[in-house]
């Protein structure tokens, strides 16, 4: 009998309850209830999401595929496509997290090849906790172990990404694995169960009772007792998922396959139901067959374990001995363990009785939808009193670079290994990862984005400014965006103050991918990142591809030659709410994000995009964290770093404004002497401010305010601070 | 003139490989598959880089009992150019064709970045189109590069000049700073007696088109090329 221990236990409200009774007309066997309860989770319904997800633009010239599959789809162009997700591992990241990353990176991966597409990139947004705690580096040493460990071994170059560090990510830290793969525009496989008759095949490793409630346990929030949900989080095996990307790509070569689903969150649940469903079919599988890793287990843990490296196949009864031959070759099982069906039920037997019979839409399209209540929080009306500014702006900047969002990650990516496959152009570190796509001129750009800070203190803005920011990154290489995916990590939704940022979030990201007209297609929503009550900060994750035509004209961040000079292009304003500066120097999460007008930030991108396509610039990057300060800083770090800069400005405002807001729609780039006259003329053609503002020289970070010197250090000082505050964090002891 | 590249299960720089040989220097090149027992009349063959069978062993240590790897042996006996790069030359060790064995990097973490080598000795069928002196600048991604073996045998590798590749600093200085993973005499690449079996940490093919950073790595195929075409270390 199900009563209501059962119910908690499985995440269902008594509401839930009674309508799986009437869309199924009778009451659920333990199985059955294992599987709604997997089904009709946050995570793999969007039941708290959905309704607000319809908001964001998915059309585009460039779509293949939308939202909906397992990644998104876009043309490339080259008879090209590419196929590329973001998903999160927020919660098995927490509870442990060498497996929790290295699993992220393992899903994301099927995700992309399950298409068709062989995986060329991998990127991470990653969210920890201050590494002054030793639960934090804890938990940071090992995520970025995990993905090295899964990402390196399975041949993927991790070849960018981002980290922040902030209190909010304490108890709770963010993967999120962003992955892009390449396939042929008229070879893409999508999970369908078509063809009554058809063969269902079960691929990969073996079943085991790891990661039950997988997906349950990334739909509620975290107590004390989080720790003992350890056996929930599946263990990863990177040799066996190249095994199985290596044989799946040489089927879908030959085209021995109808459809194919990899086995994620829900496991062989979720594969069979979904794949059903989405051909309008029933499907019929023998449990007796799957293949077992353990002894004894039952129907409901063999439908509910999210064992990794599996996939589900379907295919025509004459290819299946083909099918079979060639996972043989790469030693893997390849068992037929169902059949497609008429109609529309899944039928699980197992020990020669039928355990689960339920109508597939009932499982995956009818799970109750939720309009959550939302309601502006407090927080979000506060004032913000400007501190003093500080006397010693040197010391601020030094601060600034130690701080470790700030400093720099070589730390991390030098664990990644971000050149395998030959096709890393710009290294981690220069900014957006470049990729060439060998066999033609082009290149393809990506980038992952969002300020966390602006989401909790104006999420509509922060939405914004997170498509923008992310846009400008693929602009100051002198690529165009051609799709997105998002990544939404949030607190939990039944908090109506967490729903308004959602919301918000939302309406943020559409107007803006609206502007820039570029389509999402596809991504992930994480709800419940609070543990003991606290939620993360908003934060939405932008994950944007672009593409640029000839792949050498590129241009990175750093500063190519002495006697260049440097421009900045776009407006200063005097913005201090919501930047790194007064939350690292002064303490303070207060006042309003910077303002962005979309209309602004298009012409600024388009400009340099074309100036950038006219061979006219040595070097751009875009101010973020940190303001122009930091920002000329790390046009030099990025480079040889033999030269530093000489930069006067006299724009009237507050120094510390000047040097650490983070005004949007700027962006910084040097050219060489005689592209002045030229690019000037070109900027006031487009409409857009552009003005020099110094030279690349010396050795020293050198600027100028208003006729008085306001930062004046040697570069090895400030090198070394931005250098070493990672690793000595790291290396501390206790 | 043929390239082989072998393919174990779980190598992942065979593709690498495989586009330097065919598409930047348009030799005629296969895959060599590990169940296999035959090497197809190649004249080079590479061990490719990668995780042979995850290395949940030892680094190499199961994919050298591959079938492909009695012919390989053989061919090697024969004096047939074979080249291990990264986890190709843990595989080597592990057969026996280069002596010593891998350890942790000393930092105990995986290691993937661009470091300088100093060519050590130009007379071999991998670098005599190299200066001796000459510092190359090449990637590593590794984390069993830590090169050990006992101290007789490092006293003939020394004698016998078989220490091809060190890994030193960009002056071209041999120091404790720039041996990146804490290997003996800073390792980075060893030959056999008789010269014909190259294994080296460091991947020379992520370094032979301009458009990565660096076509320092080009040295070793230039070199083994002319070797194969004309029998002449000069």
């Amino acid at each position: 009998m199900i009563d209501k221990k059962i119910l908690s236990e499985h995440n269902l409200t008594e509401e839930e309850y009674r309508r799986i009774i009437e869309l199924i007309g009778k009451e659920p066997n333990i199985t059955e209830l294992g599987i709604f309860s997997l089904m009709w989770s946050e995570h793999c319904s969007y039941k708290s999401s959905k309704a607000h997800l319809k908001k964001l633009p998915v059309k585009g010239e460039h779509v293949i595929q939308g939202p909906g599959e397992n990644a998104g789809i876009i043309d490339i162009g080259d008879g090209l496509a590419a196929v590329f997700k973001i998903e999160s591992h927020n919660h098995p990241s927490f509870i442990e997290p060498y497996q929790g990353a290295a699993t992220g990176v393992g899903g994301i991966l099927r995700d992309i090849f399950t298409m068709g597409a062989r995986p060329i990139a991998l990127l991470d947004s990653l969210r920890f906790g201050p590494l002054e705690n030793a639960h934090n580096r804890s938990i940071t040493d090992g995520v970025v172990s995990g993905i090295a460990g899964y990402g390196n071994a399975i041949g993927v170059p991790t070849v960018g990404g981002e980290t922040y560090f902030h209190p909010s990510y304490s108890l709770n830290p963010l993967v999120n694995v962003f992955c892009l793969g390449i396939a042929d525009k008229n070879k893409i496989f999508y999970a369908k169960a078509e063809g009554p008759g058809n063969a269902v095949l079960y691929v990969g490793s073996k079943t085991g009772r790891d990661g039950i409630h997988g997906a349950t346990m990334a739909s509620a929030e975290f107590d004390e007792d989080s720790e003992k949900k350890r056996p929930n989080v599946q263990v990863g095996d990177p040799f066996k998922e190249k095994l199985l990307l290596e044989a799946c790509l040489e089927i879908m070569d030959q085209n021995l396959i109808v459809g194919i689903q990899d086995m994620g969150a829900a496991g062989l649940t979720c594969s069979t139901s979904e794949m059903a469903s989405n051909s309008g079919s029933g499907i019929e599988i023998d449990l007796d067959r799957v293949p077992q890793r353990e002894e004894g287990m039952t129907a409901y843990e063999i439908m509910l374990s999210e064992s990794q490296e599996r996939m589900l196949l379907v295919a025509s009864n004459d290819k299946v001995k083909d099918v079979q031959d060639v996972f043989a070759k790469w030693d893997l099982d390849a068992v037929v363990i169902g059949r497609v069906t008429d109609g529309d039920q899944l039928k699980v037997r197992f020990h020669g009785e039928t355990v689960v019979d339920i109508p597939v839409d009932s499982i995956v399209n009818l799970c109750p939808l939720y309009l959550r209540p939302s309601r502006k929080p407090d927080y979000a009306t506060a004032r913000l009193d400007l501190p003093e500014q500080p006397e010693d702006l040197n010391a601020v900047l030094l601060q600034m670079l130690d701080q470790p969002t700030i400093a720099d990650k070589e730390w991390i990516y030098r664990q990644y290994d971000h050149m395998v496959q030959t096709n890393t152009v710009f290294l981690p570190g220069a900014g957006t990862a470049l990729l060439r796509l060998k066999g033609t001129e082009s290149g393809l750009a990506m980038t992952l984005d969002g300020n966390s800070l602006y989401c909790y203190l104006d999420p509509r803005t922060g939405g914004k400014i997170a498509v923008a920011e992310a846009c400008r990154n693929l602009a100051c290489v002198g690529a165009r965006p051609l799709g997105v995916t998002n990544c939404l990590n949030f607190g939990n939704p039944e908090k109506p103050g967490i729903m308004w940022q959602f919301m918000e979030v939302i309406e943020g990201i559409s107007e803006a991918c609206l502007a820039f007209g570029i389509p999402v297609t596809g991504g992930n929503v994480s709800f419940y990142n609070d543990t003991e009550g606290v939620s993360i900060h908003p934060t939405p994750v932008l994950g944007i591809v672009g593409r640029i035509e000839k792949i050498d004209r590129a241009v990175s961040t750093c500063f190519k030659s002495e006697g260049d000079l440097i421009f900045l292009l776009g407006e200063n304003r005097e913005e201090l709410g919501g930047s790194e500066y007064l939350r690292t120097v002064h303490g303070t999460e207060r006042g309003l994000p910077p303002i962005i007008d979309l209309d602004d930030e298009k012409r600024v991108q388009e400009f340099i995009i074309s100036v950038i396509d006219e061979g006219l610039v040595s070097s751009a990057a875009d101010p973020s964290e940190g303001g122009l300060a930091v920002c000329l800083a790390e046009c030099v770090f990025a480079s040889s770093r033999e030269f530093g800069f000489a930069v006067e400005l006299d724009d009237e405002m507050r120094t510390d404004a000047l040097l650490f807001g983070e005004t949007q729609s700027r962006i910084l780039l040097s050219a060489a002497p005689d592209k002045k006259i030229t690019l000037l003329s070109a900027a006031k053609n487009a409409g857009v401010p552009l003005r020099e503002i110094g030279r690349v020289e010396g050795t020293r970070l050198d600027i100028r305010h208003r006729d008085r010197s306001v930062i004046d250090i040697p570069i090895l000082e400030a090198l070394r601070v931005w250098k070493n505050s990672i690793p000595e964090r790291m290396s501390t002891k206790t | 003139m043929k390239c082989g590249v072998v393919i174990f299960p779980g190598s992942n720089c065979d593709f690498d490989t495989h586009h330097v040989l065919k598409n930047v220097y348009g030799r005629d090149t296969v895959f060599l598959w590990h169940k296999d027992h035959s090497l197809h009349n190649c004249d080079l063959v590479i061990l490719p880089g990668g995780f042979s069978y995850g290395d949940y062993l030892r680094s190499g240590a199961i994919a050298r009992f591959s079938p492909l790897m009695q012919e390989l042996q053989e061919f090697a006996d024969r004096g047939g150019m074979v080249l291990g790069i990264c986890n190709g030359f843990q595989v080597l060790l592990e057969l026996g064709l280069l002596p010593g064995a891998m350890l942790r990097n000393k930092n105990l973490k995986f290691l993937c970045r661009h470091v300088h080598l100093s060519l050590e000795n130009t007379a071999t069928p991998f670098t005599n189109r190299g200066e001796k002196g000459r510092i190359l600048h090449i990637p590593i991604a590794h984390f069993d590069g830590n090169y050990y073996t006992d101290p007789a045998t490092l006293i003939q590798l020394k004698q016998n000049n078989r220490i091809v590749f060190r890994y030193c600093d960009t002056d071209g200085k041999i120091t404790d700073e720039s041996n990146v993973n804490g290997s003996m005499e800073n390792i980075a690449g060893l030959i056999n007696k008789d010269g014909n079996v190259l294994g080296m940490m460091p991947h020379p093919e992520r370094a032979s088109e301009a458009i990565l950073g660096s076509e320092d790595g080009r040295v070793v195929f230039d070199s083994v090329f002319h070797y194969l075409k004309t029998g002449s270390l000069q």
